[in-house]
């Protein structure tokens, strides 16, 4: 039976309050941090561009730089190309951008800004009027922040930075990676795990080093790291392109544009999140690789699945709430379902109309009575919803917190945003080490829970 | 002279200045530059800033998700009943509203919203798409209120019509429409209204606390700790006390001239600042009860009792360090760098976001000469500047707080984020052991601009067994 999946719960509000997302050009601008040399540009009034790095600059504790076109009055009413042009002159001559990742946000899709034309103008511009540095490249995106969420935004952008940067490419054995919105230190897994079956992987984008970097001894203007413009251009030629995620839809995947493009096979993978979809991405390299799954990653899991055993009367019979983005849920539910937490309620502010369809895939002959869903919610919704019912534990990002607190249940904070914990940039979720480090965290959130609560205080447990 | 080889950007160059420059003046209050990532925010922001605190209002961001997202619970103003401010409530605009309207979307909003939450006021905030599509937020907050019977007051914040101050300006229109709309009676006439303090970890708390004890009645904390009907009847205290550049400034000249309510303007951050906030309050009282004075003396004399050997106690340990500040408003700067000078330190480069001229003008003069002077910079500017200078701390937000870190430097968070009192006597302390706590850590023994390379190198000895 899919759970049934409803937009509103009890209450039919027309406001939105403590939403659960944001904005779709956030997500852009995550995904052109994982590209080389690229400065992220927000076609829009100032305020965006300096939220937004803000927000991002407080979960991942890194420099985020963010360009904008400071559209003012006089721009909103007459057009913002000549704006655009300066900021795109500035970031290619000062900050030495070999890429800028252009969104537009909602100031500028509503007066009806074309890109399109926008750049026309500029390439006439720096014809007549030369930059003193190599033309970067421009990838632009349109980022309504009225349509979507910035999920939408996130893949939006890959999917423009793939279809406007692939090149015709003779086959070159690599294979192009869309892991979706995951951790820095998800993205360097990645890389292992490919590494252990000799695949060199192309991730799309790959922000493990700009999001997550080392101590510096001066500033340069960007950052080291991403995915290289030359990666970007052979993406054609790569033998599969996997996509990570089962919600968003092919008119913003990357893979479905390589696979219908390029004849690029494509291959979509659940999120790995816990044991059975970590199995499905270590199946597939074995396919692609022609190799067994190496002893250390087979003891790996082997030590997952030891792990499950010793966790299992701690969780069974606990009930948990998951909610944040739509593909990150379905994964944690997973992995969840798998050690004995039944969820009883996802919420999401997503709205692909997927959720209750991967919920089900992934809790089917475990749950007798499948999650309820909440899609295109937010927070509010979510507390209508658990009016009656509460859960032993809560597992998504920060935003959660005030409502765990009235309720003093446990949160394990997952995802983005975290911005009441330190280390989000570095938490693991994905593989089966992922999966053993989540497993260790929520366990131990039941048990000092458990300790806290308890009157005797054993130190034994 | 040099400018610390912080110009980066020609456009710019008027916007940098070095302390002891004879004639030169800084151009400031300027659009931010395209594609420089200017550390400023927007008119909305500027906004949502001063009204945010105002526990007991409704705060409905008509426009699409983000902007009341990223203003979700972010500052760290407190209450001490309500907490209706620390939701964030939007009219989720989606495209259907863009399309055709979100008048209607708004009004559902507001009445649902006030029926459930009951708030004393609304503030609806205008942002750049429902400024575009035309949308009569005014025309709609007039036909709920009559219906509802609260004030509920539309914010002209457009985001792109301006920077953060035009949202300040917009936000005083706002308070403007509620001040002498309550009823005055048994108002003292020792009496003041607290502007421009936000209460950020309490500090509005802390101030109200010594103005009390001064035999002052505070009518209204505009807007720290602030409630809706104070506010209303706030046109009946005797003096507005005004802190900050600008955010509230423009409130208490409307008071002046609707209402004939004086204001002074004060700061309550540093030592001599602090005290003399308390002093000109109480010598502008003195013709009515001279005791306003000896007892502003007394709280003084208390708390310096207490605080003075800490800070020498703490100075002779920075001594010589230096610091950068890069804050909001430039009333924060002048207070920095005199904070600074109690700790024997020294400030190299100082610069805010929406500083005036003539706040530039103050801050030349208070500055040692050679300091740098910067308006509405940005990281590479600011990175520059780090480079080539050796600072111990840069004061700013969390915009800045990662270039120090990734540079290798202490910071200290000045901003409306932070969780930590850094207003009045006890303020200064804590500002104290907070650049202390940050200068003297281990960790900058580590960090490669200390030693020079980011490879290995501090291993302890390593023992050898000679075979």
């Amino acid at each position: 039976m899919v759970p049934s999946e409803s937009t509103k719960p009890r209450q039919n509000w027309v406001s939105t309050a403590n939403p659960c997302h944001q904005c779709r050009p956030l997500g852009a601008m995550v995904a052109f941090q994982g590209i080389e040399g690229c400065v992220p540009f927000l076609h829009g009034s100032q305020g965006c561009a300096t939220y937004m790095r803000r927000y991002l600059i407080s979960h991942f504790r890194e420099p985020v730089d963010i360009a904008s076109s400071s559209v003012s009055e006089k721009e909103a009413v007459w057009g913002g190309g000549p704006a655009l042009r300066t900021g795109l002159r500035n970031v290619s001559e000062k900050y030495g951008a070999t890429l800028v990742g252009v969104a537009t946000t909602c100031l500028t899709e509503t007066t009806g800004e074309d890109l399109g034309m926008l750049l026309h103008e500029w390439r006439k511009e720096i014809a007549e009027n030369p930059l003193t540095v190599r033309e970067p490249k421009i990838v632009t995106t349109p980022c309504p922040s009225y349509d979507g969420t910035h999920m939408d935004g996130f893949h939006a952008a890959v999917r423009s930075l793939t279809e406007q940067c692939a090149q015709t490419t003779a086959p070159h054995g690599k294979v192009a990676v869309f892991p979706g919105f995951v951790s820095p230190a998800d993205l360097r897994h990645l890389r292992e795990i490919f590494a252990a079956f000799e695949l060199n992987p192309t991730l799309v984008p790959d922000y493990a080093d700009r999001l997550d970097g080392p101590a510096l001894a001066e500033a340069g203007s960007i950052t080291e790291g991403g995915t290289t413009a030359e990666e970007l251009a052979s993406l054609p030629g790569s033998t599969a392109a996997i996509q990570m995620g089962k919600t968003l839809t092919d008119s913003l995947s990357g893979a479905a544009y390589l696979e219908s493009q390029w004849q690029v096979p494509r291959r979509i993978l659940g999120l790995p999140i816990g044991l059975r979809e970590t199995d499905a991405l270590f199946a597939l390299l074995e396919e692609l690789s022609g190799r067994e799954t190496p002893r250390a990653w087979q003891a790996e899991r082997g030590r997952l699945i030891d792990g499950f055993v010793d966790a299992h009367k701690y969780l069974s019979g606990r009930t948990a709430v998951v909610f944040g983005d739509e593909d990150l849920a379905i994964g944690l539910v997973a992995f969840l379902t798998e050690i004995g937490l039944k969820t009883t309620l996802v919420v999401s502010g997503g709205k692909s109309g997927k959720l209750a369809q991967g919920v089900e895939r992934v809790t089917q002959s475990f749950l007798e009575n499948p999650p309820r869903i909440l899609s295109d919610a937010d927070f509010r919704d979510m507390e209508d919803c658990l009016e009656s019912q509460t859960a032993d534990l809560f597992i998504g990002h920060s935003k959660g917190y005030k409502l765990t607190r009235r309720r003093d249940v446990p949160l394990v904070r997952v995802g983005f945003p975290l911005h009441d914990r330190f280390g989000g940039q570095r938490i693991l979720h994905l593989g089966w080490r992922g999966a053993l480090s989540l497993l260790d965290t929520i366990v131990n959130a039941v048990l000092e829970k458990r300790q806290d609560d308890s009157p005797v205080g054993y130190s034994y447990l | 002279m040099g400018t610390g080889g912080i110009s980066v950007f020609a456009e710019r160059k008027n916007q940098i200045l070095v302390a002891g420059t004879a004639g030169e003046t800084i151009q400031c209050d300027r659009p931010s530059l395209a594609g420089a990532v200017s550390q400023r925010a927007c008119v909305f922001c500027g906004a949502r800033v001063v009204l945010y605190p105002i526990a007991d209002a409704l705060h409905l961001v008509h426009g699409p998700i983000g902007c009341a997202a990223y203003t979700w619970d972010i500052r760290g103003a407190l209450s001490s009943g309500p907490e209706l401010h620390r939701q964030s409530f939007s009219t989720d605009m989606r495209e259907r509203e863009v399309i055709f309207g979100g008048e209607k979307k708004l009004e559902q909003s507001l009445l649902e919203l006030i029926e459930k939450y009951q708030p004393k006021g609304a503030f609806v905030y205008s942002t750049c798409v429902a400024g575009v599509i035309g949308d009569d937020i005014d025309g709609i907050c007039r036909k709920v209120e009559k219906v509802v019977g609260i004030p509920v007051i539309a914010v002209q914040s457009e985001g792109f019509k301006g920077n953060k101050r035009a949202g300040y300006s917009a936000a005083c229109k706002a308070l403007d429409r509620l001040v002498g709309t309550g009823d005055t009676t048994g108002i003292s006439p020792l009496s003041i209204n607290i502007l421009g303090d936000f209460n950020l970890a309490g500090e509005i708390w802390l101030i109200r606390s010594y103005y009390e004890k001064m035999g002052l009645q505070v009518v209204a904390n505009v807007t720290g700790d602030g409630r809706i009907d104070d506010i209303r009847r706030s046109h009946g205290a005797a003096l507005n006390v005004v802190q900050c550049s600008g955010a509230t400034m423009e409130l208490a000249r409307y008071m002046k001239e609707q209402h004939n309510v004086p204001f002074l303007r004060v700061s309550y951050f540093g030592i001599e600042d602090m005290a003399e906030s308390l002093y000109s309050v109480a010598r502008h009282f003195q013709d009515v009860d001279w005791k306003v004075m000896e007892r502003a003396r007394q709280i003084v004399s208390q708390e310096l009792k207490d605080l003075v050997p800490e800070m020498k106690a703490l100075k002779k340990r920075l001594q010589g360090k230096t610091a950068a500040v890069y804050v909001g408003g430039a009333f924060k700067a002048f207070s920095l760098i005199k904070a600074f000078r109690h700790l024997g330190m020294r400030v190299t480069l100082v610069g805010s976001q929406t500083g005036t001229e003539e706040d530039y003008r103050e801050i030349q003069q208070v500055c040692d000469p050679g300091t740098v002077i910067v308006d509405d910079a940005n990281p590479l500017e600011l990175g520059a500047f780090l480079k080539d200078n050796d600072v111990d701390i840069l004061v700013g937000g969390v915009k800045e707080r990662p270039i120090a870190y990734k540079l290798g430097l202490g910071f200290c968070d000045h901003n409306h984020e932070r969780k930590l009192a850094l207003e009045g006597f006890l303020g200064m302390r804590n500002f104290a052991r907070e650049v202390a706590a940050t200068v003297e850590s281990p960790v900058w023994k580590f960090v490669p601009r200390r030693i020079g390379r980011t490879t290995a190198g501090t291993a302890l000895s390593t023992e050898r067994k000679e075979p």
